[in-house]
Formats: C-alpha cells, structure tokens, sequence
C-alpha cells in the first residue's frame, strides 16, 4: 500500500506538488516560518502537529485559500506567480489549479441546497463543463464506490456526519484531480464515525492517489503515508518516513508530541 | 349560484354603491387596486435590483462604493417616505425644468406612476439592501469557500450558491418588505396617483358613505396580504429545501 521510499534523485515519478518556503503571516502573527514540501505522484504525505502548529494553514496555503506571505507554489508543472506581497498575479491561474486538487475539509462543506448528487456533479458540469449526463454516471459509480449510493437524493442535513464526509470526498473524486488535500477529514466526527471515512481514504492511498493529509490521526496517519512532516509553530520540525518518525524520533519536541497524542 | 351575491351588488341592494359600473364605484375602487399593485410590483423589482447590488457592494465593494451606499441607506431610512415623495415630484423636476427652460428646451412633467415606482423602489431598495447584507452574512462561510477551493468563478458562485443560501435566510424580511410596498402605495396618494387609497377617498366624499368604501378598501387590502403570504409561505418552503425542517421549541 505504502509507495517505496526510493532515492530521491532516482525516483522517475514526475512531481505533484511542491512547495518552497512558505511563509504566512496573520498581521504580526507568524504561523509559518519557512515551511517546503515535495510530493510525487501516488505520494501521501501526512502532516501532523498540535493545535497552533500552521498545519491547517499551511494546507490552505497550497491552493491559495489563504494567501502566503513568501514562498513558491508549483502544481504540476506550473508555478503560481505572485506578487511581491504574495497574492497571485493570475486569478485565472489559480482557479485552474484548484479545478485539479480535490479539497476535503474538516467541517465538510457540501452546499446545502443541493442534494448529494448535485453536490457531485456541480463544479463538473458548471465549471469543467463535463455533459450533464456524463457527470451523473460518473457521480453514481463514485457514491457507489464511497457507500452511499442510496444517499444520491438526499439533501446533506439529512445525512450523518461520517456519510456527509464521505459524500464531500466523493466531491472532490468527482472533479479527477491530480492531488486531494484532506484538512483534518475526521476532526469533527464522533468517534465512531471516523471508521468509515479513514475507510475511504485508506482505499485512495492503495490506488495511488497522490494525498496531502492534514490529520490528528496518528495510527492512521502512520498506515497510510508514504512521508510525514512534523510541524511545529510554524517550522518542520523533523520529517521522514513513518516508521523512522514514529518509532525514532530524534526531536525531543516529537517525542513529547507522540507521548501526548498517546 | 352566484345570483344572491350578484343581487347584493344590484340597484337596490345592500352593496349598490360597490357595483362594478356605474353609478356603482367598485370599478373605480378595483382600478385603484391594480395601480396600487402595479406601483408596488415595480418598486419592489427596482428595489430587488437595488438591494443584490447594494448588498454585494456593501460587502464586497471598494471603500468607495461602500461610504455611498452607507449614505444611501442611512439618508433615505431616516427620512419619511412622504417627504421624499415629495422632493422627488415636484423639487427634482423643478430643478429640471430651470435647467430645461434655460437652456430653450420644453418643461417636463413628471408621470406620477413613475416617480411613484422610482420613490419607492427607492425607499425599500435600502431596506431590501439592509436585509440581503444580513442574509448573505448569515451564510456558513464553507458554503463559498467550498466553491472557491473547486475554482468557481465569482459570479457562478454568487449565482449558484450565495443568491440561493442568501434567499433562504432573507424570504422572511422580503416578505415584509413586499406587504409595506402594497401600503406604501396608499402615500401616492398626495400627488394624486389614482391608486386604491385616493379612489376610495374619492368615491367616498362623493357619497358620503366613508364607512363603506374604506371598510371595502381595507378589506381589499387585506386579501392582498393574505395572497402575498400565501405565495411567500411557499417560496420559502422552496427555498429551504435541504435544510432539516425547523423544530419546535421545547417549552
């Protein structure tokens, strides 16, 4: 499941996502200080840390929900030019980079007036114009593939919150982007609803969907990624793969973070 | 079936003076009705108009643009309804006409129908402003930021998800703001805009039977009232599709 930790110059798998030293501040407040990542296709990488510690922001910061400081952002190919400030110069560019990177969130987010299926199938066929008919089909076999195909109809109040996130990463399914971000998928569910939407994720990191994950899940996070990053306030603290992360940690901060969490 | 109603109506009846024709005013009365709505219609497009804009610049707008429109609803919300009215009929065009006669051109009089819209629209648009700023403020903001992490263009956003959340949160304000345009109407009356309230007061000093006619009028009135909440209970049941239904509060 996990992909092989290959030398880094060797590895022939183009990269998805990656990005330089990124800075953010809120006013005076620095949540990030510098902060890169590098992520290949079919990579997942799993960003943990504690409250305050800018994982979150430094998810939103990749598709621009909020907009760095300093640093460089490169989707694919592609470079997000900015301005000295740090806004982007193309708001073009950066709506087409959104269209390939399925964003999932913490309090899911599907539009309420919408049913499941239209939750689907909205940014298909109203921003990627897929025909309607084309996009339902294509919803079905995702609501099928998530276990909620029964749900198609339903409006997402009516759904629970393990089915709603379940419903939002069939959203983000439905667009085929090149990499999703998961910002703590599971942090607002009850306990014994986080199951069935690890269950999903678990299933898109077998088939080699490249994954930035925002997650307080640590034996999760541990079983699915291929890289984890440690942030705290605002800096990487250690990375590496999981099992060198978590079973020798060399930072005293991470290891007090791995005590804590338990 | 309908012949005891109809006899009510007839010379002789207890409703003669209700007829439809002459010398009966029901005519004239239901004639004022209809200008009454067609005045109320108009001002409360113009001020749907007036109130997506200005709610959108308020909250979206430019420094600029949001100082005007802050003076735009401040000064005509505290100004009474009447006095702009007034401005409105005869110091504009009075102003108008300087210039006009000045410059060689013919005076124009105003169409009481149009500044009657205009006024209106006018009025209700800042408070139709005021209500869609809060509608759209009351909208979870995941519900816009959803559309921009999927690279939804601005206006496809505003069309797709923001004007129907918004509708939602705001279908209970704009129904009041409909039922003030219909009385709002009655104000019309001073520039001698024949709608239901000036033909009421016409057919009652003709006759003298002021019981009547405004009893009639009211009740006219009152049948819009029960229609527009009607059709308003229902544009919100539609636009609250998908949001679990409203519990009653546990006493």
């Amino acid at each position: 499941m996990r992909s092989v930790a290959l030398d880094p110059v060797s590895d022939p798998r183009p990269y998805a996502i990656r990005v330089q030293d990124l800075h953010k501040s809120f006013g005076t407040l620095e949540v990030l200080r510098g902060v890169s990542l590098s992520a290949r296709q079919g990579d997942v990488i799993a960003i943990i840390g504690g409250s305050g510690s800018g994982k979150s922001t430094f998810l939103r910061c990749i598709n621009f929900l909020e907009t760095p400081t300093r640093g460089k952002v490169v989707i694919g190919d592609e470079e997000i030019v900015v301005r000295p400030d740090g806004t982007p110069v193309h708001r073009r560019q950066i709506e087409q980079i959104r269209r390939r990177l399925g964003m999932v969130f913490q309090n899911f987010n599907l539009w309420s007036h919408k049913t499941v299926l239209e939750n689907l199938i909205e940014v298909p066929v109203h921003v990627l114009g897929v025909p309607k008919r084309e996009a339902i089909v294509q919803a079905q076999e995702l609501l099928r593939r998530v276990g909620l195909s029964e749900k198609a109809q339903a409006y997402p109040a009516y759904l629970s919150g393990g089915q709603q996130q379940r419903a939002a990463i069939a959203r983000a399914l439905a667009i085929d982007p090149r990499a999703m971000l998961f910002d703590e998928p599971t942090s607002a569910l009850d306990p014994e609803l986080v199951g069935e939407v690890l269950g999903v994720i678990r299933g898109l990191a077998g088939e080699g969907r490249t994954m930035i994950l925002v997650t307080h899940e640590m034996k999760f996070a541990r079983e699915v990624s291929s890289h984890v990053i440690y942030l705290h306030n605002g800096s990487v603290e250690e990375e590496g793969p999981p099992d060198q992360l978590f079973d020798a940690p060399r930072s005293e901060r991470l290891k007090q973070f791995l005590r804590s969490v338990g | 079936m309908l012949d005891p109603i109809k006899n009510m109506f007839a010379p002789g009846g207890p409703f003669e003076l209700l007829a439809f024709a002459p010398p009966g005013w029901g005519g004239n009365l239901l004639f004022g009705l209809l200008r009454s709505l067609e005045v109320a219609g108009g001002a409360y497009a113009l001020a749907l108009v007036i109130g997506i804009l200005g709610a959108w610049g308020k909250l979206y707008g430019g420094e600029l643009i949001r100082d005007l429109l802050q003076i735009y609803t401040i000064v005509v919300r505290a100004v009474p309804e009447l006095v702009l009215i007034l401005i409105l009929y005869y110091a504009v065009p009075q102003a108008i006409n300087s210039v006009l006669v000045a410059s060689g051109h013919e005076r124009i009089v105003p169409p009481p129908l149009m500044v009657g819209t205009i006024v209106l629209g006018l009025v209700i648009g800042a408070y139709m402003t005021e209500v869609l700023r809060g509608a759209i403020k009351a909208i979870p903001v995941g519900q816009m930021e959803a559309a921009k992490a999927y690279g939804m263009p601005a206006g496809l956003t505003a069309w797709r998800i923001t004007l129907p959340l918004m509708t939602a949160n705001a279908i209970s304000g704009m129904a009041n703001l409909w039922l003030i345009a219909t009385k709002d109407t009655a104000l019309l009356a001073v520039i001698g805009f024949g709608e239901l309230t000036l033909s009421t007061r016409q057919a009652a000093g003709a006759t003298k039977e002021h019981m009547t006619f405004f009893a009639a009028a009211a009740l006219l009135y009152l049948i819009i009232s029960i229609l527009s909440g009607r059709i308003f209970a229902f544009a919100e049941r539609w636009s609250r599709r998908g949001q679990a239904p409203l519990k009653r509060a546990a006493i």
